[in-house]
């Protein structure tokens, strides 16, 4: 046993939690640096220069960053919504139907967003659009086309995330249902939706959190007017370093961690309720 | 009977509703995911301000012709201008690096934490891909604060004359100067890309037999010649998934050169965004991204076949 690994050696036990430190710290360092910058005094945001709160002041009458941040919401809930139900769909042809034509194509279709790179997908829905545009007069540049494109790539992670789950469940509960007479739908609905909420509930964050955070096909897709929160931060960000972009990253960091401790929290807690649930019907039958 | 009548009556509608469930993905992939691209292709052979469907093909005495005008490809060509070639080289220069500087800091991370105490994992775990919930391009921006003259990072590494060593790897050119420098789009994205290395190898480390080094010690292997042939060789699959997740992205990256990197450090992603909107030449922008598709379907072939293969021994 003692010389099961290279790594029971005490010099080797030292090196490996500093290796993960060190890690840890070059993974955080960044975000901590944001939020420190955030209350300095000094415009140069690479340098101390005493607390303030000026930053924060400055933020609340920044109407560009505001109406960004309101644009950018309305695009997310909007794109994470139908990712998540074309992608549950999507996920759901991938898992349950083995056979049709073009599954391959399709599975590839389906993949394929994920190791694309943004310019490319950006790229090729705005000639698209603009191509549409010219022969039907619609759509304009805007809320419409940046929703779209955050839809594609969304729609992949979401299908991913589904499909994972809808792998592990046991079919036979399915099977179970539908010998008792529950029509397709109400097999969904009643047993197949209630095990794959939880899936369902992160495949929505992860694309809320991309789409709120994208700034590749938004770029392409935008049009005059429509500036998402990423967009404002980049041509900010890209002139220099800017406080007020530390400020909204701050606020970003903490609204984030507060929704994702709250999701999980919830998360746990439904998933207890349905332990319990379970193990009570099976007390009652017994 | 009733059964069977039942059954007659309840087939259609579970067909209908299969159909609707493949179709509904299926066409919207096929709309908004295929045809675009083929919109790409077709601008790649246009000629600029006359972008018609007939530029692909043209219908001529009932058969089906293609007519291709190659001069964007052409430009393409170094004998023409140097400056796609170099992007392409760059891009896939950096991506490479990024890609081993992921592996050289994500695989012993990675290893250490499938090592490290069982109760302890989640919650490393968790910290790794925390990271993922914060915007992406703030966290590339924070770099800028923390290169700059004067930043944390920045004086560290003037401090104790890194910066020096930097000079000799030709990673930056004047001593102190650290921002929009070859070296700060490495660390950028190397920063960024490092949970994509992380996870699958850890995916993969933490569910090895250790037995495997026990029995490798047992016939006299020290640690380290278990860790090369063993462990390693074993790990094949994570360091393959990863380095794509890793690579595959960053030929395209387009938010971090532009941030952190300099004039020297130009990148395809950029290249497509200039002749789009700068130049305003689709035609252009178009011909640029296919080549680039192509680069990148390279090196994705080998990753599915390899896939495919380790799927294959499994069975």
């Amino acid at each position: 046993m003692k010389n099961r690994a290279l790594f029971g050696t005490k010099f080797a036990k030292v090196f490996g939690r500093a290796w993960l430190v060190g890690g840890f710290l070059f993974l955080y360092l960044p975000m901590v640096a944001l939020m420190v910058f955030s209350f300095n005094h000094s415009r140069l945001a690479s340098r101390w220069g005493g607390f303030s709160l000026e930053w924060y002041r400055k933020l609340a009458d920044d109407t560009e960053i505001i109406n960004g941040l309101w644009l950018s919401l309305k695009i997310a809930v909007t794109s994470a919504t139908g990712s998540v139900i074309l992608g549950t769909m999507a996920a759901f042809t991938l898992v349950k139907y083995k056979r049709f034509r073009g599954r391959t194509f399709f599975s590839g279709m389906v993949n394929a967003p994920l190791v694309m790179p943004e310019v490319i997908q950006g790229l090729s829905l705005l000639l698209m659009m603009v191509a549409i545009q010219r022969v039907i007069g619609f759509p304009e540049r805007g809320f419409f086309t940046i929703w779209l494109g955050h839809l594609m790539i969304g729609m992949s992670y979401a299908a991913v995330v589904v499909q994972a789950r809808l792998q592990d469940l046991n079919p036979q509960l399915e099977e179970a249902a539908m010998d008792l007479g529950a029509r397709p739908w109400q097999v969904f609905t009643l047993v197949t939706f209630p095990m794959i909420t939880q899936s369902l509930i992160s495949a929505w964050l992860l694309t809320f959190s991309l789409s709120l955070d994208d700034v590749v096909s938004s770029a392409f897709l935008s049009g005059p007017g429509a500036t998402t929160m990423p967009l404002v931060i980049f041509s900010r960000a890209r002139l220099g370093l800017d406080p007020s972009v530390n400020a909204v990253a701050t606020v970003m960091i903490v609204v984030v961690a507060v929704c994702v401790a709250a999701a999980s929290i919830w998360v746990a807690r439904a998933e207890r309720r349905r332990a319990a649930e379970i193990s009570a019907a099976q007390r009652d039958d017994a | 009977m009733e059964a069977s009548d039942k059954k007659a009556t309840w087939r259609p509608s579970w067909w209908r509703g299969r159909t609707a469930v493949i179709g509904v993905p299926y066409f919207w992939l096929l709309l908004f995911f295929l045809a675009p691209f083929l919109i790409v292709a077709n601008y790649s052979v246009s000629e600029m301000g006359a972008i018609r469907a007939e530029d692909i093909s043209s219908v001529s005495e009932g058969a089906i012709r293609l007519v291709m005008k190659y001069t964007n490809y052409q430009r393409l060509l170094p004998t023409q201008d140097t400056l796609y070639l170099y992007a392409y080289w760059a891009s896939i220069k950096y991506a490479f690096v990024t890609t081993f500087f992921c592996l050289l800091i994500g695989y012993p991370f990675a290893y250490f934490m499938a090592r490290a105490k069982q109760s302890l994992q989640p919650t490393l775990l968790m910290l790794v891909m925390l990271p993922f919930w914060t915007s992406f391009l703030l966290r590339v921006y924070a770099w800028k604060g923390l290169l700059d003259e004067g930043g944390w990072v920045a004086s560290l590494i003037t401090g104790t004359h890194f910066d020096k060593v930097l000079v000799l790897m030709g990673a930056i050119e004047v001593p102190g100067q650290l921002m929009h420098t070859t070296f700060s789009l490495i660390i950028g994205m190397t920063y960024t890309y490092l949970p994509f290395m992380i996870l699958p190898l850890y995916a993969n480390l933490s569910k090895m037999d250790l037995r495997l080094l026990e029995a490798a010690s047992d016939l006299g292997a020290t640690p380290w010649v278990a860790f090369w042939r063993v462990t390693v060789p074993l790990s094949k699959a994570g360091i393959v998934a990863g380095s794509m997740l890793v690579f595959i992205p960053c030929v395209g990256e387009y938010v971090t050169p532009d941030l952190l990197g300099g004039p020297s450090t130009l990148m395809i992603g950029r290249v497509i965004w200039d002749e789009n909107f700068n130049n305003n030449d689709p035609p252009m922008a178009a011909a640029v991204a296919v080549v680039l598709v192509l680069l990148i379907v390279v090196p994705l072939a080998y990753f599915n076949k390899y896939q495919a293969e380790a799927q294959e021994a499994r069975k």
